[in-house]
């Protein structure tokens, strides 16, 4: 649901990153009509943890994470990483302050230049940023892509098009590691591949991040896979945050009506488990115009007439779960509706 | 209790194909998209055609339905619907089976219409055509059909255009095309691919009901086992080209026998695991058709590989279970797959997944 | 630790690459273009007969005389060999041909790239800059420009330079915003690289490639805009071009009918490089195009 509130940001000494009200809009056009594409979101991410950002397409997660790398620049909002506040941050300073973060793209095909070596591709940041002489850099490069597990002779020789989606996915990963960033978003970036290739890129995600000391933020739709590498998830509608918990507590205990639905949607690999009949029709409403109150309303099996005016905010329903809707479907005082099956 | 001209239809085979190939000229060399597959689709059932990319089952479903070019494609083999011979026969002669027999819905609906036609016209246009209606009564029937799939307001969305709809509500009028000629068999070629999961489930939900009520015959293609698990009677898991294992669903998920099934199948992340768990991978990528390996095409991938999987093709094996075949030497369960699955468990290289054992 | 089933899989044996051709047909149209190229230069070096001397020969009567031994492509009226000044016709043709595109693209193609990656108002300001001169009938805005001003060659190039100029940097915008959304632009962003690096490094090498083929056929469009111009009279004054000659052989039909060897080497000599140009900048946008998918 459409919830707004900061009860769930953590004051800790080892938060990374900070968002803080963050609103993007797009002008439609020259109708002097906008998109209103994150309304209003806080959310952190400490050092070393993972949090998911899960949602339907047009839910806003993926300008969430441009949005923090000022790719571009919100509407208003505060971004505090590492102490600094990116959205105060131009020119020079900017430059420098993104290569702090990187960010790897859905589609791993479009995220590389058809024209360049596979190799100059993963050295190009550090000949941006001069670093170390020209052996040096061919060094760490070829270090990194092996890394990953792509032959660095081959890559030498090769333009993306020679690999296949994952290999190019890898290679996008291998790039976004060589200025050693301390985060890395993670844009859907296992959407475009096949089940199988998808499991080799999510652990190597995994152990990247134990290796390199990474901060992931990870972004995607399918919360199955989000829920396999996050600590934290945020679970997205329309631009608003709905519920926000530990990934163990999201999967056990729902509480949004929203992200029941999500999980009830996910296919699941057996036969003798009935498919459940999905609790909601339609589709999102658009962010043009998104409805009043609680933007999942329009959607919602349990929406009333307080859901349809008055917005909710995050609220702690126990410990580190924190949700944003008036009848939320485990824990909170309102009036607890039967999950749906 | 079912009269007995139904149970006539159900033995007999709506679709059936046999040792079909289909080959591509390309610069490389010849391309074994499809290389011998049998399969049978009986009149109200559907069959899931499982595999990753450039297994080839998307040219098997295009194959079946006459929609490839004729230039640089070699075929052999049969495909026969409703006991004739259709393999053979050339695109003006497939246009009377087109929409009136076989339909397909593909996986991007914004490609698949026109964008410059209205929805309304689009389905229309093909009712005239092949039912040959007048203009009022095809729009009757288009009316009709868009709230057969759940479009709200049809009247309203018969006059607006592809751009005008979201991406579930095209998949919808895809499928209201579909369905306009009362078509006996589907191909729904990846049809929920570029679609959120919750819009998945509801398309998933609308193909297998219209399945239900017009006793029609499905052929499901996608990549995800987890896809096809609730929506399909049977499912052929396809490899380089070739059927690698068919069963009943049920049988396939209980008594998986190909290794390739086995790690298709632990790849797919699972809610129930905890986060953090490792998940399953299949090293390497899918064989490269031009040159396919010498023995089992999967062998190079294979956990399990041995020396004959390496040099010798495995024939089609039938299972304990009727209607399960697999291509494999060493099936899951044999004493061969114990012992090496033992060596690996104890090397740790074969990743746990929880409770799937 | 040790193992480590992602990292340790992913490369198998490269896949036989298969090089593309270029083709026979693409290697005669470089050799003739390059022989053209070459005529255009050293022209006044060859020994050739001169272009402008009258070659009388009385005992064949009054010219124009018929392609012989002595006369390769036979004479014009004025007894002059038509050989020498076809050949001589090269030069300004491709002088104006080439000058006039590379102008073209060092204008057009610098604001399309720029409109197109930086969008906003500078897109706006060019976009209709380009529409106005699109709008102008080039030939007769070419036919105005030069009846105007004194024609030489370097005046004649600008000017079928500045009609190139809309072209050129349309297509080089549209060439342009098909990849400036691309995520590899906006991955070269975020590891801090400069509007500058980026044009240069990530969009040209896209934009080269369907560019390069424009720049062929915009010159062949070019040289025959030239020999249009000539044809008209209103080509470079002093000189010999193919427009001018062809002109001279067909100024009625009665010299077309007794003596079509004027008109028809020149005629020849700029369809094969008209053809050659075409099919050259053809095969180069094939043999470029990559494909960006294995999927």
């Amino acid at each position: 649901m459409a919830g707004t509130g900061k009860a769930h940001l953590r004051n800790s000494d080892d938060v990374l990153l900070r968002v803080e009200d963050l609103v993007v809009e797009f002008p439609v056009g020259r109708t002097g009509l906008k998109v209103n594409a994150v309304s209003g979101i806080s959310f952190d991410v400490l050092k070393g943890e993972t949090l998911g950002i899960v949602g339907e397409s047009g839910c806003g997660k993926s300008t969430t994470g441009r949005a923090i790398m000022q790719l571009p620049s919100p509407t208003s909002g505060s971004v505090i990483f590492d102490g600094t506040d990116l959205t105060a941050l131009s020119g020079e300073p900017m430059r420098e302050a993104r290569t702090k973060i990187q960010m790897i793209f859905q589609d791993p095909i479009s995220s590389l230049n058809p024209r360049r070596n596979v190799r100059d591709i993963v050295l190009e940041p550090l000949s941006i940023w001069n670093r170390g002489t020209k052996d040096e850099q061919l060094a760490t490069v070829d270090k990194i892509l092996e890394h990953v597990g792509i032959d660095p002779q081959r890559a030498a020789e090769s333009k993306p098009h020679q690999f296949s989606g994952g290999q190019c996915q890898r290679i996008s990963i291998a790039r976004s590691l060589v200025l050693n960033p301390q985060m890395i978003i993670c844009d859907e970036p296992v959407s475009a591949l096949d089940v199988s290739v998808q499991a080799q890129v999510v652990n190597l995600l995994e152990d990247l991040k134990k290796e390199f000391g990474l901060t992931l933020i990870f972004i995607a739709h399918d919360l199955a896979v989000v829920k396999n590498i996050s600590d934290r998830i945020a679970v997205m509608y329309l631009g608003k945050i709905c519920e926000v918990s530990s990934s163990e507590d999201l999967y056990r205990n729902p509480a949004h009506p929203y992200t029941d639905v999500l999980l009830s949607s996910i296919p699941v690999p057996d036969p003798t488990v009935a498919v459940k009949k999905v609790s909601v029709e339609g589709e999102p409403p658009s962010p043009v115009s998104p409805p009043a109150g609680c933007r999942f309303n329009t959607r919602c099996p349990n929406a009333s007439d307080r859901c349809r005016s008055e917005e909710p905010t995050l609220r702690e329903i126990e410990p580190s779960h924190f949700v944003a809707c008036h009848h939320p479907l485990t824990g909170g005082d309102a009036p607890v509706t039967v999950r749906n099956n | 209790m079912s009269p007995p001209d139904v149970v006539r239809s159900e033995a007999e085979p709506l679709v059936e194909t046999v040792e079909i190939k289909t080959h591509f000229k390309t610069p490389r060399g010849i391309a074994r998209a499809v290389d011998g597959v049998s399969i049978q689709i009986r009149r109200g059932q559907s069959l899931g055609v499982v595999g990753e990319s450039g297994s080839g089952k998307t040219v098997l479903s295009r194959s079946i339905m006459g929609l490839l070019p004729r230039n640089g494609v070699i075929r052999d083999g049969s495909v026969r619907y409703q006991g004739q011979e259709i393999g053979n026969r050339s695109s003006k002669e497939m246009r009377a089976i087109w929409g009136r027999e076989m339909a397909m819905i593909f996986q991007d609906p914004m490609t698949s219409l026109n964008p410059v036609m209205k929805v309304g016209k689009q389905i229309t246009e093909s009712l005239r055509l092949h039912l040959g209606m007048s203009a009022s009564e095809a729009m009757t029937i288009a009316e009709r059909l868009f709230r057969d799939v759940r479009i709200p307001e049809p009247t309203r969305r018969l006059n607006q255009y592809p751009h005008e709809l979201s991406g579930g509500m095209r998949q919808r009028v895809m499928i209201a095309i579909a369905m306009a000629c009362g078509p006996n068999m589907l191909f729904a070629d990846e049809p929920t691919t570029a679609l959120d999961v919750t819009v998945q489930a509801q398309i998933l939900e609308l193909i297998s009901e219209q399945k239900r009520d017009r006793n029609m015959s499905l052929l499901l293609v996608t990549h995800n086992l987890g896809v096809v698990a609730g929506y399909t009677d049977e499912i052929a898991v396809m490899y380089g080209g070739k059927v690698v294992e068919k069963a009943p669903t049920k049988t396939l998920f209980a008594d998986t026998k190909m290794p390739y099934t086995e790690a298709l199948l632990r790849s797919i992340p699972r809610l129930d695991q905890p986060s953090h768990s490792r998940l399953a991978t299949i090293p390497g990528r899918p064989p490269d058709i031009v040159h396919p390996p010498k023995g089992c095409r999967f062998a190079p991938r294979c956990a399990y590989v041995r020396d004959l999987c390496l040099n010798e093709e495995p024939e089609l094996q039938q299972a304990a279970t009727p209607d399960h075949t697999y291509r494999c030497f060493y099936p899951v369960g044999s004493p061969e797959y114990l012992e090496r699955k033992v060596e690996l468990t104890r090397k740790g290289e074969l990743v746990s997944t929880g409770d799937l054992n | 630790m040790s193992t480590n089933p992602a990292t340790s899989t992913a490369i198998t044996p490269d896949e036989t690459i298969v090089k593309k051709k270029l083709g026979v047909g693409f290697w005669l149209c470089v050799t003739w273009l390059g022989l053209m190229a070459f005529i255009a230069l050293f022209t006044p070096l060859l020994p050739l007969k001169s272009p402008t001397q009258n070659f009388l020969d009385p005992a064949n009567g009054r010219p124009p005389y018929s392609p012989s031994w002595k006369h390769w492509f036979g004479s014009d009226k004025d007894a002059r060999d038509v050989f020498a000044r076809t050949l001589h016709g090269a030069r300004i043709s491709l002088t104006v041909g080439f000058a006039a595109i590379t102008a073209g693209f060092l204008v057009g193609g610098t604001v399309g790239v720029i409109s197109g990656y930086f969008k906003g108002w500078i897109d706006r300001i060019s976009s209709f800059v380009f529409i106005v001169l699109l709008s102008f009938p080039s030939l007769v805005l070419a036919i105005l420009l030069t009846s105007l001003i004194e024609r030489s060659l370097l005046t004649i190039s600008l000017v079928l330079g500045l009609l190139s100029i809309a072209p050129v940097g349309r297509l080089a915008r549209a060439a342009t915003l098909q990849f400036a959304d691309r995520e590899f632009v906006l991955a070269a962003r975020q590891i801090g690289a400069t509007n500058r690096r980026i044009i240069i490094k990530e969009i040209l090498p896209n934009v080269a490639i369907p560019m390069s083929s424009l720049a062929l056929l915009g010159m062949a469009v070019a040289v025959v805009a030239e020999g249009g111009l000539s044809f008209l009279g209103l080509s470079v004054e002093k000189g010999i071009t193919w427009g001018g000659l062809i002109q001279l052989g067909s100024e009625s039909s009665k010299t077309l009918e007794e003596a079509p060897w004027i008109a028809f080497f020149p005629i020849l000599m700029l369809f094969l490089t008209v053809l050659s140009l075409n099919f050259a900048g053809d095969r180069v946008r094939n043999y470029f195009d990559v494909k960006e998918t294995t999927l």
